[in-house]
C-alpha cells in the first residue's frame, strides 16, 4: 500500500528536494516507520523521538486533519496524499508557545 | 595565529567567519541553517580535525544537532538520532542550549544541555548521545522551574582535569555538581539569591535562576556567577557564593566569561534590570574585572557612543586563547564586537545581522 507524502518547502532539503516522497503502510505511524528507515532526517522533522506528532506540524490524509485522538492510528489508503504543513498561529493564546516568548 | 574561526550563531542562520591575519581583519561566508535559530555553536579543537558543533532550533520541525568536519562546508546529521529522550521519560528535546566538549583528557566526550532541563554526554565525539540519568532523575526536578527562555540546562562546565566532576547551570533551578560522573548531583548554590521570590524566601537551596558561571581552568575551585540580579564568586567550586557587585552599574546581565590567561579577569555586559533588558543608561559597556570581582571597570574604547539598547546573551560573549586575548561579543542588534587587546578596545566586525545567540571561537592549527 503505498501513498505520497506532500512536502512544504522547508523539508524538501530532507528528501532530495523532491516536492513529494512515497510513503507505505496501512496507518500514517506505520508509513512514518517505514520512512525513518529511508529518510530519517525527514521522518525526525515530522516527529519527536518519542513517535509523537511534533507539537506545530499539522498532518492531512486525503484533506482530513490527524490532529485529535491518535494520530499514528490514522489509516492511509492505497494512493492517498498526506500533506504536510506547519501550523500557523499566533496572537494571544496561542498554543505555539515558543515563538511568542521572551528571552 | 594562523586560521581564527568565529562562529556567530543568530536567530536566523550561522555565519562563520575567517581571520588569516591574526584577527585584524574577518571574512565571513554566507549564512547556513537559513531561518532557523543557532542557539548553541562549539568548536573542538582536541582532535588534528577539527569538528563544528550547531545546535539548531528548525522551527515547527524540531531540533536538530548537526556537525562540519570541513569548517562549515558541509554538515552531517547522523541517520540514528543524535540526541533525543529515551523511552520511559515522556520528554522530547525542544532545544539544544549548549553543546560543551570535555577538556582534553577526554578527546571524545561531548556534553549537550538541553531544554527540558537535561544533560547530554556523547563518548563518541557528538555522534550520539546518552540522556546523563542521575540529573533527569534528581529528585529536585519536579520542583525546577523554567526560567524566561525556558527550562533550559544552558551551562555545562567539566572540571579541567577530573572527570567526574562536573558542574552545570539551569534556569531556574540553579547550579548543580557531581562529583560521581553523574551518578548523582547536589544543588550548589548557597549564597546566591532568587531575587523574584518572597522575602523570606530568597535564598533556597535551588530554584535560583543563574544566567551564567564561568572558571579559569587553572582554578577549577573559583567559579564566577552571573545571576538574575547578582554577581558572585565562590572559593569551593559551589559550595557557597559571595557577593562581587563594586563598580558595575547594575548586577543582572546573561554574559559572563573568563580570560583565558589571567585568573582574576572576567568580562560582563551589564544590564540594567529584567523587565528593562537594556544597557544600564543605554550605553553600550563592556565591565571588566582584573581582580576576582573585587572591583570592575568599564572598558568601551570603540563600542558605540551613542544611545544603545543591544542586550548580549548568555552564550553570546567569548574570549579566544591568544596572547593578548581576544574577546568578542554579539548583541540582539546584530552587531558583533571583537577586542585584540583583552577589552582595551574594540572594533565591530559584523552588522546587521540577526540578533546574535552565540558566538565562539577558535584557533585552527
Amino acid at each position: 500500500m503505498t501513498a505520497r507524502l506532500l512536502l512544504p518547502a522547508a523539508l524538501r532539503r530532507y528528501a532530495g528536494e523532491d516536492a513529494e516522497v512515497e510513503i507505505r503502510g496501512g496507518t500514517l505511524g506505520a508509513a512514518l516507520d517505514e520512512l525513518a528507515g529511508r529518510l530519517p532526517q525527514l521522518e525526525r522533522r515530522l516527529r519527536d523521538e518519542q513517535g509523537l506528532l511534533r507539537p506545530h506540524v499539522l498532518m492531512f490524509v486525503d484533506g482530513v486533519s490527524v490532529r485529535g485522538g491518535a494520530p499514528m492510528e490514522t489509516p492511509v489508503p492505497d494512493g492517498a496524499e498526506v500533506f504536510v504543513a506547519p501550523a500557523v498561529s499566533g496572537g494571544s493564546g496561542s498554543p505555539v508557545r515558543h515563538s511568542l516568548r521572551e528571552l | 595565529m594562523g586560521l581564527a574561526i568565529l562562529l556567530i550563531g543568530t536567530r536566523k542562520g550561522l555565519m562563520i567567519a575567517r581571520s588569516t591575519d591574526d584577527r585584524h581583519t574577518w571574512a565571513a561566508n554566507d549564512f547556513q541553517f537559513l531561518n532557523q535559530e543557532v542557539y548553541s555553536v562549539a568548536v573542538d579543537t582536541r582532535r588534528e580535525q577539527p569538528r563544528i558543533f550547531a545546535g539548531v532550533g528548525t522551527g515547527h520541525w524540531g531540533p536538530l544537532l548537526t556537525y562540519s568536519d570541513d569548517l562549515g562546508k558541509s554538515w552531517t546529521e547522523p541517520a540514528e538520532p543524535p540526541i533525543g529522550f529515551p523511552e520511559g521519560t515522556d520528554a522530547a528535546v525542544a532545544r539544544v542550549w549548549q553543546i560543551q566538549p570535555a577538556p582534553a583528557g577526554q578527546p571524545d566526550v561531548v556534553y549537550a544541555g538541553v531544554e527540558p532541563h537535561a544533560l547530554f554526554r556523547s563518548d563518541d565525539r557528538g555522534e550520539s548521545f546518552t540522556l546523563v540519568e542521575g540529573l533527569w532523575n534528581h529528585p529536585d526536578r519536579p520542583s525546577w522551574m523554567p526560567g524566561g527562555g525556558g527550562a533550559c540546562l544552558h551551562t555545562v562546565l567539566p572540571h579541567p582535569t577530573d572527570p567526574d566532576d562536573v558542574l552545570v547551570v539551569m534556569s531556574a533551578a540553579g547550579v548543580y555538581r557531581t562529583r560521581d560522573g553523574g551518578a548523582s548531583w547536589a544543588p550548589a548554590n548557597r549564597g546566591i539569591q532568587a531575587a523574584f521570590l518572597p522575602e523570606d524566601q530568597r535564598f533556597p537551596e535551588f530554584g535560583q535562576c543563574v544566567h551564567k558561571v564561568a572558571f579559569h581552568p587553572d582554578h577549577p575551585e573559583r567559579l564566577f556567577a552571573q545571576n538574575h540580579f547578582g554577581v558572585y564568586r565562590s572559593e569551593n567550586r559551589g559550595d557557597s557564593w559571595t557577593p562581587i557587585e563594586d563598580g558595575l552599574p547594575s548586577n543582572f546581565g546573561f554574559a559572563l566569561v573568563a580570560h583565558p590567561h589571567a585568573p582574576e579577569t572576567l568580562y560582563s555586559f551589564p544590564l540594567k534590570a529584567d523587565a528593562e533588558r537594556f544597557p544600564p543608561d543605554a550605553r553600550c559597556r563592556v565591565y571588566r574585572t582584573e581582580n576576582g570581582g573585587a572591583g570592575w571597570e568599564p572598558v568601551a574604547t570603540g563600542l558605540p557612543t551613542d544611545p544603545y539598547y543591544g542586550a548580549v546573551l548568555r552564550d553570546a560573549m567569548v574570549a579566544d586563547s591568544a596572547d593578548p586575548a581576544g574577546v568578542y561579543f554579539g548583541t540582539r542588534l546584530g552587531e558583533v564586537y571583537a577586542s585584540r587587546d583583552a577589552g582595551d578596545s574594540w572594533s565591530m566586525i559584523a552588522s546587521h545581522l540577526p540578533d546574535v545567540l552565540s558566538v565562539r571561537v577558535a584557533e585552527i592549527a
